[in-house]
């Protein structure tokens, strides 16, 4: 009898994930697939909207990253004001980066203590009563409270750069509407421990090296689960540095040959695809000098360190030359050293707030400027889970008439299916008995990538996770629930 | 804060999307309300976060206040426990989750309750439907006597 897997993980009212394992009689895995239900509606919901509004508009798409959305979407209306990418204020453009690092930083902090931790420190083989938040909260209480603060630290610099915590106006069509003032930067860059960013560097260095200490004795688990090669696409500094806000667009294959040299990226639909397959909402972009089959790239922190040359600041510098080191210079296709660049890129976020904050320009008095409108934008940034594209055209009454996005978790689409097949072939196929452990690798995988879901609806009325076994004729064999 | 008792109302959603913002539409209310903050202190986010631990540790009483799909009145108050939960995203963290980490890390217990609000419509950018309004209209209603008979009980020495 032929079976089918279901895990539906979560269900809120708008995104959700579920994975369908499908297996022959004997238990051989036919086909997976991950389902993810992607921002709907939002294209069309911004036509007709004055192109202004829309950085503001944009942060209803995401609770956990609307910075991002909210910077990707004024770079594109700077094009359209006609400042262009490279013609804000200095002022404009460091606190904006300075909202975007410290959006960076608690994204990435919260990333490590809320779904990396635990599995590090109990093994993903652990039950999930304790292998959570709470687990690491209770045997492991001074790393948990680092987490809190590093993401409370974060969310503080984007409070002062960006206005509030809701619906934030910071950033605005060619420039900024505040600078930094001298009370506030010596909140941060003097404020009692931990919140400065001095304790913010050191945590960060620390949670590198757990992570490394880590490796040392899970080499086998951290090197092979969920490995695959692919192709790895970025923004990077016009000079090949890792540059998280702002550069050109660059892939490299998974031997390390650039198959997109350092593009401008308001031509990224020259370059990039979307492909529709009937069994997903979700479209799965591809690169289209390689076409569907092969085309597909990741995004993220572990494309971002292989797409770059170097990092720009020392301490993210040296790990980076480390992380390097480990696959003799070439991309680094392993999954689970994704959680390790996340880490380095934290540590790097963390020491570009120093610099920023330590930059007079923050408080300048030159927010904004001006330039001759034109009708079309695009606007791209390295979000947290990777490259995030916002493109937009108005009509003669500066309303926006054309809207494509393409968030980090759409360009990740088909690594996240390859990474749940991956533990599919390996630890599901053929086996006679589907474990705990096996449906927890499923998840593992799919957190290296901290799928986004459309998450800023967050109504009560959630599913627990569900795992669902069908028989071909779709009756349900067997469920449960976690 | 009240007789030296803090409470906190914590709104959660988002009002891009319809009723899903009536945690935060019912936190606005109270925020806007002079009476009603004499006795409590009020946030509001997208969705709660892990340092809403260290945020309500400081409070004796925490009121937080979400949308909802499956309850079958116009609102519903709940008293909620410490407890976990497993993700796979950063995306979601429940109340009692945050109530656990306060518990685990600051050594703190806020009495705490999720008001829920029947919700209806999620799409983005349209306004809140006219049912999800009067729901949030009794819920306020509801909430306001609630505050209040909570402090009276303080008062007379009755504590929370």
């Amino acid at each position: 009898m032929a079976r089918k897997i279901t895990i539906e993980p979560v269900t809120r009212v708008e995104g959700h994930g579920k994975v369908t394992i499908q297996l022959d009689p004997q238990n051989n895995v036919l086909d997976s697939r991950f389902h993810i239900v992607e921002f709907r509606g939002f294209e069309r919901f911004v036509q007709g909207r004055p192109y202004w509004e829309a950085p503001v508009l944009v942060q209803r798409l995401c609770g956990i990253c609307p910075v991002s959305h909210h910077l990707a979407a004024a770079k594109a209306m700077d094009v359209i004001v006609g400042v262009g990418p490279d013609g804000l204020t200095p002022t404009a453009e460091k606190m904006r980066r300075l909202m975007h690092y410290g959006q960076m930083f608690q994204s990435h902090a919260l990333h490590f203590f809320h779904l990396v931790s635990p599995d590090l420190l109990f093994g993903v083989d652990a039950d999930p009563a304790i292998r959570n938040v709470i687990g690491v909260a209770l045997k492991f209480p001074d790393l948990a409270v680092q987490g809190v603060m590093m993401r409370k630290f974060g969310q503080e610099i984007i409070r002062a750069t960006a206005g509030k915590k809701i619906h934030g106006t910071g950033a605005i069509p060619g420039g900024i509407n505040k600078n930094l003032s001298i009370e506030e930067r010596d909140e941060f860059l003097k404020g009692p421990d931990p919140m400065n960013i001095k304790k913010m560097i050191e945590w960060s260095v620390a949670a590198v090296n757990l992570f490394k200490d880590y490796h040392k004795n899970h080499k086998d688990f951290i090197d092979g689960f969920a490995a695959f090669p692919s192709n790895h696409l970025s923004l990077v500094r016009k000079d090949g540095a890792l540059d998280l806000y702002h550069g050109v667009l660059r892939a490299v294959d998974a031997d390390g040959k650039k198959i997109l040299n350092d593009v401008d990226y308001q031509d990224y639909l020259r370059y990039v695809g979307e492909e529709v397959r009937s069994w997903s909402y979700m479209k799965f972009p591809y690169l289209k000098s390689l076409g569907k089959k092969d085309g597909w790239y990741r995004v993220g922190p572990l494309a971002r360190l292989n797409t770059a040359d170097f990092i720009p600041t020392p301490l993210a510098q040296k790990e980076f030359e480390e992380f390097k080191a480990y696959t003799n210079g070439k991309p680094n296709n392993m999954s689970m050293h994704m959680h390790w660049a996340r880490l380095i890129e934290l540590l790097h976020s963390a020491e570009m707030i120093e610099q920023l904050l330590n930059d007079p320009d923050l408080q300048g008095d030159k927010l904004v400027a001006k330039g001759t409108k034109v009708k079309e934008g695009v606007g791209l940034i390295e979000a947290p889970r990777g490259t995030l594209f916002h493109h937009y055209r108005i009509n003669d009454n500066d309303q926006i008439e054309m809207a494509n996005l393409i968030v980090s978790t759409t360009n990740n689409n088909e690594p996240m299916n390859r990474a749940v097949n991956w533990v599919a072939v390996n630890q599901i196929s053929g086996k006679k008995e589907i474990t705990e452990g096996m449906l927890n690798a499923v998840e593992v995988a799919i957190r290296a990538y901290d799928p986004c879901l459309s998450c800023a609806t967050h109504a009560i009325g959630k599913m627990p996770l569900e795992v669902t076994l069908v028989d071909a004729e779709g009756n349900v064999v067997d469920q449960k629930r976690k | 804060m009240l007789n030296n008792v803090k409470c906190l109302v914590y709104g959660y959603g988002n009002p891009g999307r319809q009723d899903d913002g009536l945690g935060v539409e019912l936190a606005l209310r109270i925020e806007n309300d002079e009476y009603l903050r004499k006795y409590v202190d009020v946030d509001y986010n997208y969705q709660l976060n892990i340092e809403d631990a260290l945020t309500i540790s400081e409070y004796d009483l925490v009121i937080f206040a979400d949308a909802a799909l499956n309850i079958n009145k116009s609102y519903e108050l709940t008293k909620i426990q410490p407890a976990h939960t497993i993700t796979f995203t950063t995306h979601e963290l429940s109340a009692e989750s945050i109530l656990a980490l306060c518990q685990d890390l600051y050594n703190k217990k806020p009495e705490s309750y999720i008001l829920a609000i029947r919700g209806y419509e999620w799409e983005m950018g349209l306004p809140m439907t006219s049912k999800a309004k009067r729901n949030l209209d009794d819920a306020y209603i509801f909430l306001t006597g609630f505050i209040e008979k909570h402090f009276s009980r303080c008062m007379a020495g009755k504590g929370i």
